[in-house]
């Protein structure tokens, strides 16, 4: 096996009880995902050390940061992690540069290969060295915050939230940062959030939380396809898929998206061909066919199989699990569409999409 | 004019002074930390401890200190342990209740400073690898730095102004405990109002200009 991240413990408070066992990929990202009150930031500051919990057990890709059974503690500051709070958390009493240098002066771990100017680069905060961190907006301050981390060296970067404090329009500021560091860092982070379209744009690996206890976690896409979770995490039902951009259509405007499960026109990218491109497709967006139609509006129709069918918290709808050559893809119909088609698993039929959000 | 005797009063006050307030900023600081990082039960006796000079008048708070300081009192036993002889009117007695009398005016200056900076830049510096006491210097001291100026104010110039202690404690030995304030009270005692006058002066001023520097340099009172 592959290195990895195994996190154990559990928490009794009056207030919240969590119980965690959890084996996470040693890269890439992993969202934390649940509702307020699930637990989310609890469990990233046990893993930090900034909150007692029981039966506590962290494996980070081989370095054992605690063990209660066998008496291994290290204190925070002896753990090589990286964590970028819910607010700003300069400190106000140093430049801008001073504090990317607090942790980067600290670190122990040299083995690493974060370079000064890589991450100035990559967070674009070239211009903003001299300054003082009061003079600064809320997204300027959270990617210092991001770069002071990466530069103390982690082994795990831990965010807690890092978007919820900044509004929608800085949010989309950050959101291309953070893709950048996924795409360059091969330091594993661990993403607490509680919004389904940071979590459909960044993640790899998801864990669900609720009240306290795990009650998802595996592949970004397997995860979210799954219909058979509380139905609080199906309202804003859709499925995430991983593209490659092959072709322009300069006449009508299109850009043509690939993927194991077929192929998607969408409005014309400004990307180059063989570009990466994420899309989530939500199951209301889905419609179900039982003959290919070949005189609709609608440009996009992938041939898939019906794996699943469950309820949701509307009796009117079902939601419908699919496969589409592999690739899971949900679709939200009618009660009375799912009984006049005969839809049962092992149907084959055509998936009309009407919408595709792309992330970019 | 100050005659050689006010002179010696005044260098043997900001002697005094700038002693004990180096003695209260190393109690006071670790004090003060502690007093606000503790959830121990003890954390309101210490307090209420530490208050104590705040409403106890000098005189008994320099009777008790006379009878520790005695041969045969705590601290006068552990004085005479450690070769340092006994301390009543003496300039180490002098030192010794000075501190205990002038330690609220640090300690709660500097509680009020460090609980205002909260929990968040320590765990923050915690994940960027700093140790507590690295933590201590590097974050919190800067943070606090005008809950530091205020203490150290505040310690200096209520060490220059106390009186009765002193009278208890130090006695009224020139070049020894006789401070200013005492020497204003012989000049007083000995109708030398002229004297009294020049010195009383003094300390007027100094006070104001203490107090004008304090709110000069602290625009918003307790960080």
């Amino acid at each position: 096996m592959a290195s990895q991240i195994h996190i154990r413990f559990e928490v009794n408070y009056p207030a919240l009880t969590l119980a965690v066992n959890l084996e996470l990929p040693g890269q890439g990202i992993t969202a934390l995902f649940g509702h307020s009150g699930s637990g989310k930031t609890t469990c990233l500051r046990v893993i930090a050390g900034l909150e007692k919990a029981l039966n506590v057990y962290l494996n980070i890709n081989g370095e054992i940061w605690q063990d209660d059974h066998a008496g291994i503690f290290l204190p925070t500051h002896r753990r090589a992690l990286g964590y970028v709070f819910q607010e700003a958390s300069l400190f106000s009493h140093l430049t801008v540069r001073e504090n990317l240098a607090y942790g980067q002066k600290r670190s122990q771990n040299n083995s690493a290969s974060i370079n000064f100017d890589q991450v100035i680069e990559w967070l674009d905060i070239e211009p903003l060295l001299q300054r003082h961190a009061e003079h600064l907006s809320g997204g300027e301050r959270q990617r210092i915050a991001i770069a002071r981390a990466l530069l103390s060296k982690p082994r795990l970067l831990l965010f807690d939230e890092p978007l919820s404090a900044l509004d929608l329009k800085r949010k989309a500021e950050i959101l291309p940062y953070l893709e950048r560091l996924h795409e360059h860092l091969d330091i594993p982070m661990l993403y607490v959030s509680h919004s389904p379209e940071e979590v459909a744009r960044l993640a790899d690996h998801l864990v669900l939380l609720n009240a306290g206890q795990v009650i998802a976690s595996g592949v970004l896409q397997e995860t979210l396809a799954r219909i058979d979770l509380p139905s609080a995490f199906v309202d804003d039902a859709g499925v995430v898929i991983d593209t490659v951009l092959t072709h322009h259509d300069d006449e009508d405007c299109l850009s043509r998206l690939d993927f194991a499960g077929g192929i998607i026109y969408v409005s014309r990218q400004p990307k180059a061909i063989g570009s990466r491109l994420r899309c989530r497709i939500h199951a209301r967006d889905v419609s179900l066919n039982l003959e290919p139609l070949h005189n609709s509006s609608i440009l996009n129709t992938l041939a898939v199989e019906v794996v699943a069918i469950a309820e949701t918290d509307n009796k009117a709808n079902v939601l419908v699990r699919l496969d589409a050559y592999g690739v899971p893809l949900l679709a939200r119909i009618t009660r009375r569409s799912w009984r006049k088609l005969h839809i049962t698993p092992g149907l084959k039929l055509w998936a009309q999409i009407k919408a595709v959000a792309l992330f970019e | 004019m100050l005659n050689a005797d006010d002179i010696t009063a005044l260098i043997l006050t900001l002697q005094v002074a700038c002693i004990a307030t180096v003695c209260l900023l190393l109690l006071g600081t670790p004090m003060a930390w502690w007093l606000v990082r503790t959830t121990s039960r003890w954390k309101r006796v210490i307090n209420t401890l530490v208050a104590l000079p705040l409403v106890l008048p000098p005189s008994v708070l320099g009777f008790y200190l006379l009878i520790l300081m005695s041969p045969t009192g705590i601290i006068g036993q552990l004085s005479v342990a450690l070769g340092l002889g006994t301390l009543p009117f003496t300039f180490g007695g002098l030192i010794v209740a000075s501190v205990l009398y002038s330690l609220p005016f640090v300690v709660q200056p500097l509680q009020t400073a460090f609980a205002a900076i909260g929990e968040r830049p320590l765990e923050v510096a915690a994940t960027l690898r700093a140790s507590p006491l690295d933590t201590f210097f590097s974050v919190v001291m800067p943070l606090t730095r005008h809950g530091f100026m205020t203490a150290t104010v505040l310690g200096f110039a209520h060490t220059v102004g106390e009186f009765g202690v002193v009278l208890m404690v130090g006695g009224n030995i020139p070049n020894q405990t006789r401070v200013v304030s005492i020497q204003i009270y012989n000049h007083v005692e000995a109708m030398e109002y002229a004297q009294a006058h020049w010195l009383a002066a003094c300390l007027l001023i100094f006070s104001f200009v203490v107090l004008l520097l304090l709110y000069g340099i602290n625009p918003k009172p307790g960080r």
